[in-house]
């Protein structure tokens, strides 16, 4: 029993909060969010707390995050509010949001609504000039991004308020499917209306002649308890109500997304700051160095407790194993069983687990216990060989010399099998660096961050600030493994 | 010292031991002999219950041998292998003390005891830190030895200790077991297929043939009163080397 809670009592610990943490701004995945979450950032700084963004996933994810008191704020739309959180058309959208301790700001002052958008030529070549003459063209091909696929208030009730025909949709990243309309892989794609990539391909956004889409008015989701903790916070993210256009999105978001001259979300968000509300800023991004450190040191968060955990676990359960055949067959069996679901939906699939277990769903914790369960396998069965792979003239020595069952295991068994043991460890942890990359899907930070936000933006640089230093770090901790696998062997 | 009473053990559907009964005398040597599969080794194992009898019993100094006796009486019988049975990763120092070490005991009387068998094992005292696949074949048999003798127990249990070495170095140890055995005056019982070996080193013989007691005597007895056909054939097996004319 002690040896089963401890791996949950140090996860338990390595989730919970510290009580004087910064204010934290969270972030979707896409630039415009970034952006604002940074300006948020900025403003709750001004405000003389210390306050840091963080980009997390989907809209659900930073809902809970916020509900949770993951984060104290963040930018949201009214329509995304109205449909996808509330998922009803609640008249008061104050009242509603109250009801789960949360308050909603007045509009910033643009309006980043959903459209579709289409080449100008090709729409003008079908005399396509509105959302409902698509009706008239089957034939067309679709890319959206999968969350849209999904939303009610995106492609399933638009198909059917308009009466959609189209059949050939599939779901790619946003930046892909513009890229797509350009090069005419797809057709039409769906766009927000401040995107800076409708200026910069020219495209044709289609007028919603049938008012299915509802206003997306930018606005500020926060705590009900900031008030409280944080008064000066709030009045200073309002500063910013009222005061950005649509135009000045579209450039900011212009500003980061283009190929050339292109600049990090935290600058443009600081100029925007300081220019237009008057409030000194600096951009939270730091120079590429400061990022490299802060993500090894996030991702070295993941991987080290969950491979930790996974030896505690892992290596008691190959003992198990090795002991009692059966059993071993089935700790086998189900070590193999978790290593075949693919990785990105075992991530998820510990989101709500997490919530249930440690009440933080988002993050690192589903990240950390995900590792830990991949790391499972090459530990037990290495643990599990090394084992049985001793001679039994030397297991029958060590009882013939009057070693009780435990004592052999201790002092001869594991030591012969350190090195076996050793070597599945060795693996666990160069899958575990690897796989802790996808931990940028669900916001639990590392390097997967900026490999998703380079593959989001297209930006190569970015990509590799990620990758770069996770293939070093493998090669590190392998090179590190095998060097205290020699000191162990020369031991054997 | 040992007594074995209707003991049997099957090997899967296969007589491999008995029904059984013999005694070991304290303070003797006896030798187990007999051809391959004659239930020799398996013999030996029963003694300290590392092979559990289906039918009868054994004692040891009157206590009978069970799974829940076996590790007490294992602390009072040392157990060499053919091959040492030494734990790689260990020094020949760590193979002998690992018991002493797990029980608690006193390390500078432990170390006083080492240095005290490495002598009577005519054991090289440098050898001690060095680890067993850094030792020749005959020191292994000695790090073995101290390692059975270290606790002091009553008895002495060896199964095929010369049967993997060079003639010459077997030679060399059998005349040392032969002083050792007299020197620490303790019950000996030794599994070997060499008739000479057994008749050189033990006072009593006992020959085994498919998991039964054949002849049991002194040496002598066996070559001058044979008990059977089988005994005699055994005795006349094993031959000297033919000097050519």
């Amino acid at each position: 029993m002690r040896r089963l809670s401890l791996p949950l009592l140090l996860l338990a610990v390595g989730c919970s909060k510290p009580a004087d943490r910064p204010v934290v701004v969270g972030a979707k995945k896409f630039t415009e969010s970034i952006i604002l979450a940074e300006m948020g950032t900025q403003l709750a700084r001004d405000s003389g707390v210390s306050a840091e963004r963080s980009d997390l996933g989907s809209t659900l994810t930073i809902w809970l995050a916020l509900t949770n008191g993951d984060i104290d704020a963040y930018p949201e739309y009214t329509g995304t509010i109205r449909k996808e959180i509330l998922k009803d058309d609640a008249t008061d959208l104050d009242a509603a949001l109250a009801a789960h301790g949360v308050r909603m700001s007045r509009p910033l002052g643009f309006r980043n609504n959903y459209a579709l958008g289409m080449r100008k030529d090709v729409a003008m070549a079908k005399g396509i000039t509105k959302t409902s003459d698509l009706r008239h063209h089957p034939e067309l091909r679709c890319g959206f991004i999968p969350e849209f696929l999904d939303r009610t208030d995106g492609w399933p009730g638009l198909k059917r308020h308009y009466g959609l025909p189209q059949r050939n949709v599939q779901g790619m990243i946003h930046t892909l499917a513009y890229r797509a309309v350009v090069e005419k892989a797809i057709d039409v794609t769906e766009v927000y209306t401040t995107d800076g990539e409708i200026a910069q391909y020219d495209l044709l956004v289609l007028p919603d002649d049938q008012n299915f889409f509802p206003a997306y008015e930018s606005v500020w989701l926060y705590r009900a308890d900031l008030d409280v903790r944080h008064p000066a916070v709030v009045s200073s993210l309002r500063r910013a109500e009222g005061r950005i256009s649509e135009a000045q999105m579209q450039r900011m978001n212009s500003a980061v997304q283009r190929e050339e001259g292109r600049r990090s979300e935290g600058e443009v968000a600081a100029e925007f700051v300081r220019g237009e509300l008057k409030v000194e800023a600096v951009s939270s991004d730091g120079t590429s160095t400061e990022r490299v450190f802060a993500t090894t040191w996030e991702h070295l968060q993941l991987v080290v407790p969950s491979l930790a955990i996974a030896v505690l676990v892992a290596v008691p359960l190959g003992v198990l194993a090795a002991r009692r055949p059966l059993v071993g067959k089935l700790v086998l069996a189900g070590c193999g069983l978790l290593q075949t679901i693919p990785s990105l939906a075992l991530l998820l699939f510990m989101i709500p687990v997490m919530m249930w277990l440690v009440g933080k769903g988002t993050g690192a914790p589903p990240a950390v216990a995900a590792l830990f369960l991949y790391s499972l396998l090459p530990i037990v069965r290495n643990t599990h060989a090394g084992l049985t792979g001793i001679p039994g003239s030397l297991r029958e020595s060590a009882a013939a010399i009057g070693l009780p069952p435990f004592a052999a295991l201790w002092r001869v068994e594991l030591p012969l099998a350190a090195p076996t043991v050793f070597a599945g460890v060795r693996t666990a942890a160069v899958i575990n660096i690897g796989t802790a990359t996808l931990g940028g899907f669900i916001g639990a930070g590392g390097y997967g961050k900026p490999i998703l936000r380079g593959l989001d933006k297209g930006d190569l640089p970015l990509m590799l600030e990620g990758a770069i230093p996770a293939a070093v770090l493998a090669l590190a901790i392998e090179g590190l493994f095998g060097l205290i696998e020699r000191a162990v062997a020369r031991r054997v | 010292m040992f007594a074995l009473r209707d003991v049997t053990k099957v090997y899967a559907g296969k007589p491999a031991l008995g029904p059984l009964t013999l005694d070991l005398p304290a303070g003797r040597t006896t030798a187990l002999i007999g051809p391959s599969g004659c239930g020799k080794s398996t013999l030996l194992r029963v003694l300290i219950g590392l092979v559990a009898p289906d039918a009868g019993d054994v004692t040891f100094a009157g206590t009978p041998v069970t799974p829940a006796t076996a590790r007490s009486v294992r602390l009072r019988v040392g157990y060499v292998i053919q091959d040492g049975g030494l734990f790689p990763h260990l020094t020949a120092r760590g193979n002998v003390t690992l018991m002493a070490k797990h029980l608690g005991h006193n390390r500078t009387v432990t170390e006083a005891r080492v240095t005290e068998l490495a002598a009577l094992t005519r054991f090289p005292a440098d050898g001690l830190d060095r680890h067993p696949h850094q030792l020749s074949g005959g020191q292994r048999q000695r790090v073995g030895l101290m390692r059975a003798l270290l606790l002091d127990p009553d008895a002495l249990l060896l199964d095929e200790p010369l049967g993997a070495l060079d003639p010459l170095v077997r030679a060399d140890l059998q005349a040392e077991l032969r002083v050792i055995f007299r020197r620490v005056n303790k019950t000996v019982v030794l599994v070997t297929h060499d008739l000479g070996e057994a008749a050189y080193l033990a006072d009593r013989v006992v020959l085994l043939r498919d998991g039964r007691v054949v002849q049991e005597g002194t040496p002598a007895d066996l070559w001058h009163r044979p008990a059977d056909e089988f005994v005699t054939r055994f005795v006349q097996a094993q031959r000297g080397p033919e000097v050519p004319a």
